[in-house]
């Protein structure tokens, strides 16, 4: 359960959260859309205390961020990129993480298994592919069976087993009933994955409410016409300042 | 504290298997051994080794700390988001990389003064030397985890204010002192001298070199505030007081804007 | 005639054996003589008298014919104050084994534990002399040896403590292994000529450790000066010979490890300075022939006014020291060869063991110093090692005729 009232944050004079509350209940799978620069990640690491609000309040299973950190026991992260001490061994790291964490590892010999990474235990992490390395993330955010799981672009550095494989644990942690909240620029993986959509626009929500009812609001039989049409009738361009994820989406969005 | 040590420990680990620190090690074991070697006895040998460390030791781990800062953006945020205290992380990573450097100086140059003899000989002065090398180690790697912190975004801009600072302190410093020493030369100086010198923990380092080592020169100044100021104790325990501070405050700085930060 | 003959040779053989049985006279406090004095005056010449253990207070004991005078258990003598104790005036006087203590103290006269006048050939050994205004005093003697003799005293101001030991007008003296603490000076030697003084340790004395005037044709070698307010300083006198001496933590703006003034055709040879605020101070000295020392630590180590002149530096070792070289003109007149100096940053590319640049000994910091006495906190700064070298590279305001052409690279063993 995760409330989030009235939050804003600015970087100096840059405004990137302009004012959002959201109620991402227990149990719920979520995708977090929306062109980069407008507060997507922002608004994920505000949640998970690495920045810290300007104004408004958040909950996380009715704890009040403040500064505080026991809260984050039940949220499990899987970053975008994940690089790691270049002399550190795989198991070394896992270690050191469940020394830090202080709870059981539940799960950790059955995701060495299931990502097939038992034979790069031994191994430094800069030896890893990069596929590993994001397979090692993965094992890192869902080893403690934490209540609430964030993934940020998971699947991007994946080969298409290993995207499958990803794809099946997370339908797994779903029907656990963990919350899972995952931003993607691959629309039709949001589609496989969640059932409740949060558009960000500049800083704003655009939208929020399930799959199923934007779909059928917007007439569209995909999701990325339908976030397509929702961009052109709020009659907004993103503001683009970066290349590639961002182009590619805003392409993406144009020719749908 | 146990998420302390443990963080400690690991970032040992890590660094103890790098070549980074050994390297640095070696280069002191190796310049040590051959300063006594080549040089002679043991005060020509520590006053070369406190020169090369007064002006490299400032340099080197201010980079280092900046580097860490830049290379392990990643690693950082990841246990970051893990439920751990921020002062603790903070406290575990200095600690956990800065000790090792420190250790390097300290043993680097330890050994072949050991098994030249001359630790048993000039027992204070050895130690003197290399305490101010371990502080001179943690005051800069501090002031460079700041750097790195304040400028994390920014890399050209960290590295570059690196270089200034480190230029600045170590050698146009004492230029300035020099001028305004010549510039208001007719009105009494000596107390402005030391304040001033009291600022900069390069120069508070080389004048604790100064008071082991030239002693005897410092005795021939005949003005009042310089004899009470380095002839007695005072002296010396003002240096290792305000090093002191200087090594508290750049760390508090650096714990206060980690603490702060959004990454 | 026979008989006449016969009553001489019996005198004379009696005599004889009077003279070559020397009495023995033993005082103690309990015995038939308890006072020095008074044994010392009913002695014939040439008795030896034994003087037991305890404490004798006594002063003014006038010693006006050859005797012996030996200390068992060492007895004290204490002057309580008074004057002289021991005044010797006759040659071949032997004082050993003796401690005495408390002189008198006075503005006008020289009071001393042991004082020697106008008498040669005597002996003062093994005796310590505590509280006393002079410890051992010669006054025109001749030859004498004084010997493992220990002087201490604790008057910490310069002008109302006395000299160790005081040599004024005398020939031929031995100072061999004494041990002179908190007096004047430790050792003052006027008008002495041909004194040899050697291996003593000579203190934390409040002025001179050694204070050497108008003495022609000394020696003094493997003597400790450490500590003392002024160093050792040897003045107006030829023909010195200054060997294997320590000159130690003489520490102060007027203090200096050898202080030589008005001093010609001598050696310096084979001693160790160290840590000392001057080495060496010469001021109108020459000829002299500095050599094969140890100098190391010290503020200055040389510091030679222009009044000085041909005089001679050669290898000597100038270790780590503040500041090698100052001087006060812009001309040289010494000459400094083969020298090892560790500042030296030359090279040696034909590998001779000598550097292939001169050494410039005075250093631009040096010639700061002086006109700016604050910038003394920049010393070993790196900003002032870089003016150092740009100045030896490109000589300004350092003298341009002073230099070790031949430096040596190593330390000269």
């Amino acid at each position: 359960m995760i409330e989030i009232r009235n939050l804003e944050k600015s970087f100096g004079d840059l405004r990137v959260l302009k004012g959002m509350s959201i109620e991402i209940p227990k149990g719920q799978a979520t995708g977090i859309v929306g062109p980069n620069g407008t507060g997507k990640t922002t608004l994920i690491k505000t949640i998970l205390g690495l920045v810290k609000p300007g104004s408004g309040e958040i909950h996380v299973n009715g704890i009040k961020l403040n500064g505080n950190f026991e809260y984050r026991k039940d949220i499990g992260y899987m970053p975008q990129v994940a690089r790691y001490p270049e002399n550190m061994r795989v198991n070394e790291l896992l270690e050191f993480i469940k020394g830090l964490r202080d709870q059981e590892a539940v799960y950790e010999e059955e995701l060495i298994d299931q990502f097939s990474l038992r034979s790069e235990l031994e191994k430094p992490l800069r030896t890893l592919s990069g596929g590993n390395r994001q397979k090692v993330g993965a094992t890192l955010a869902m080893m403690f069976n934490p209540d609430i799981l964030f993934f940020d672009e998971p699947t991007a550095g994946l080969d298409p087993q290993s995207s499958h494989k990803f794809k099946q644990r997370v339908q797994k942690e779903k029907e656990n009933g963990k919350t899972v909240i995952i931003t993607s620029h691959i629309m039709s993986e949001l589609e496989q994955l969640v059932d409740h959509v949060i558009f960000i626009l500049d800083g704003k929500i655009r939208y929020y409410g399930s799959m199923k009812a934007l779909l059928e609001e917007s007439r569209e039989e995909r999701l990325e016409a339908a976030i397509a049409r929702m961009m052109d009738t709020t009659g907004e361009e993103p503001v683009q300042k970066e290349e590639n994820g961002s182009l590619l989406m805003t392409k993406k969005l144009e020719t749908a | 504290m146990k998420n302390l040590t443990h963080i400690i420990k690991n970032e040992w680990r890590t660094l103890l298997r790098g070549k980074w620190v050994a390297g640095y090690a070696l280069i002191f074991l190796v310049l040590t051994d051959s300063l006594l070697r080549f040089g002679g006895g043991g005060a020509e040998t520590l006053l070369s080794l406190s020169n090369v460390m007064l002006l490299f030791v400032p340099l080197v781990s201010m980079i280092y700390g900046i580097l860490y800062i830049y290379q392990s953006r990643e690693f950082v945020e990841l246990l970051l988001i893990q439920p751990v205290n921020r002062s603790v992380l903070y406290w575990g990573l200095f600690l956990g990389i800065s000790t090792p450097l420190m250790a390097a100086f300290m043993l680097g140059a330890a050994l072949p003064l050991g098994w030249h003899g001359i630790l048993m000989l000039d027992g204070a002065s050895s130690f003197l030397v290399l305490a101010l090398g371990g502080v001179l180690t943690l005051i800069f790697a501090s002031l460079g985890f700041v750097l790195g912190l304040m400028f994390y975004e920014d890399r050209i801009k960290g590295f570059g204010f690196t270089i200034v600072i480190w230029l600045f302190l170590a050698i146009l410093y004492d230029g300035l002192v020099l001028m305004l020493v010549f510039a208001f030369g007719q009105y009494p100086l000596e107390r402005f001298v030391i304040a001033v010198s009291m600022l900069n923990p390069i120069d508070l380092a080389r004048i604790l070199v100064m008071l082991e080592f030239d002693i005897s020169a410092l005795m021939g100044y005949t003005g009042a505030v310089f004899s009470r100021f380095f002839g007695s104790a005072t002296g010396s325990l003002t240096a290792a007081g305000m090093l002191g501070i200087w090594l508290a405050v750049p760390m508090w700085w650096g714990l206060r804007v980690f603490k702060r930060k959004d990454f | 005639m026979k008989q006449t003959a016969c009553i001489f040779f019996t005198v004379l053989i009696f005599m004889t054996a009077v003279s070559s049985i020397e009495a023995q006279i033993t005082v103690s406090q309990d015995g038939e003589h308890s006072s020095i004095a008074e044994a010392v005056s009913m002695a014939m010449p040439g008795d030896t008298i034994t003087v037991t253990e305890g404490i004798y207070r006594e002063h003014d004991i006038r010693i006006k014919k050859p005797l012996t005078l030996v200390g068992e258990g060492r007895p004290v003598i204490d002057g309580g104050d008074n004057g002289y104790i021991i005044l010797i005036t006759a040659d071949s006087v032997t004082v050993s084994g003796f401690e005495i203590i408390n002189t008198g103290r006075s503005y006008i006269r020289d009071y001393a534990a042991i004082m020697i006048e106008k008498a040669s050939d005597f002996v003062i050994e093994d005796n310590r002399l505590d509280n006393v205004f002079f410890g051992i005093y010669l006054a025109e003697t001749n030859r004498g040896v004084v010997r493992n003799n220990h002087v201490e005293s604790y008057d910490r101001r310069e002008a109302s403590s006395g000299n160790g030991i005081h040599l004024w007008n005398v020939k031929n003296p031995v100072i061999e292994n004494n041990r002179v603490t908190g007096m004047r000076d430790g050792i003052y030697l006027e008008f002495a000529e041909n004194a040899r003084i050697m291996g003593n340790i000579s203190n934390d004395n409040n002025r001179y450790g050694l204070h050497y005037m108008f003495s022609n044709g000394g020696v003094y070698y493997e003597n400790t000066f450490r500590r003392n307010g002024a160093g050792v300083a040897v003045m107006y006198s030829e023909n010195v010979d200054m060997k294997n001496n320590r000159f130690e933590n003489n520490w102060g703006a007027t203090s200096y490890g050898l202080l030589l003034k008005d001093i010609r055709n001598s050696t310096i040879e084979g001693n160790r300075f160290y840590r000392n605020t001057t080495a060496i101070y010469s001021e109108s000295s020459s000829n002299i022939l500095i050599r094969r020392n140890d100098v190391e630590l010290n503020g200055w180590a040389v510091n030679i006014k222009s009044s000085s002149a041909r005089n001679r530096f050669e290898e000597n070792n100038f270790i780590e020291n503040s500041f090698d070289v100052r001087t006060d003109s812009p001309r040289n007149n010494n000459h400094f060869e083969g020298n090892y100096w560790s500042a030296y940053e030359g090279y040696d590319l034909d590998r001779d063991g000598i550097g292939d640049v001169p050494y410039r000994p005075v250093s631009l910091f040096s010639i700061i110093i002086d006109r700016q006495p604050e910038s003394l906190i920049l010393m070993r700064s790196m900003f002032i090692r870089l003016l150092d070298t740009a100045e030896r590279i490109a000589p300004v305001l350092t003298p341009k005729t002073l230099f070790d052409e031949k430096p040596k690279m190593t330390r000269i063993q």
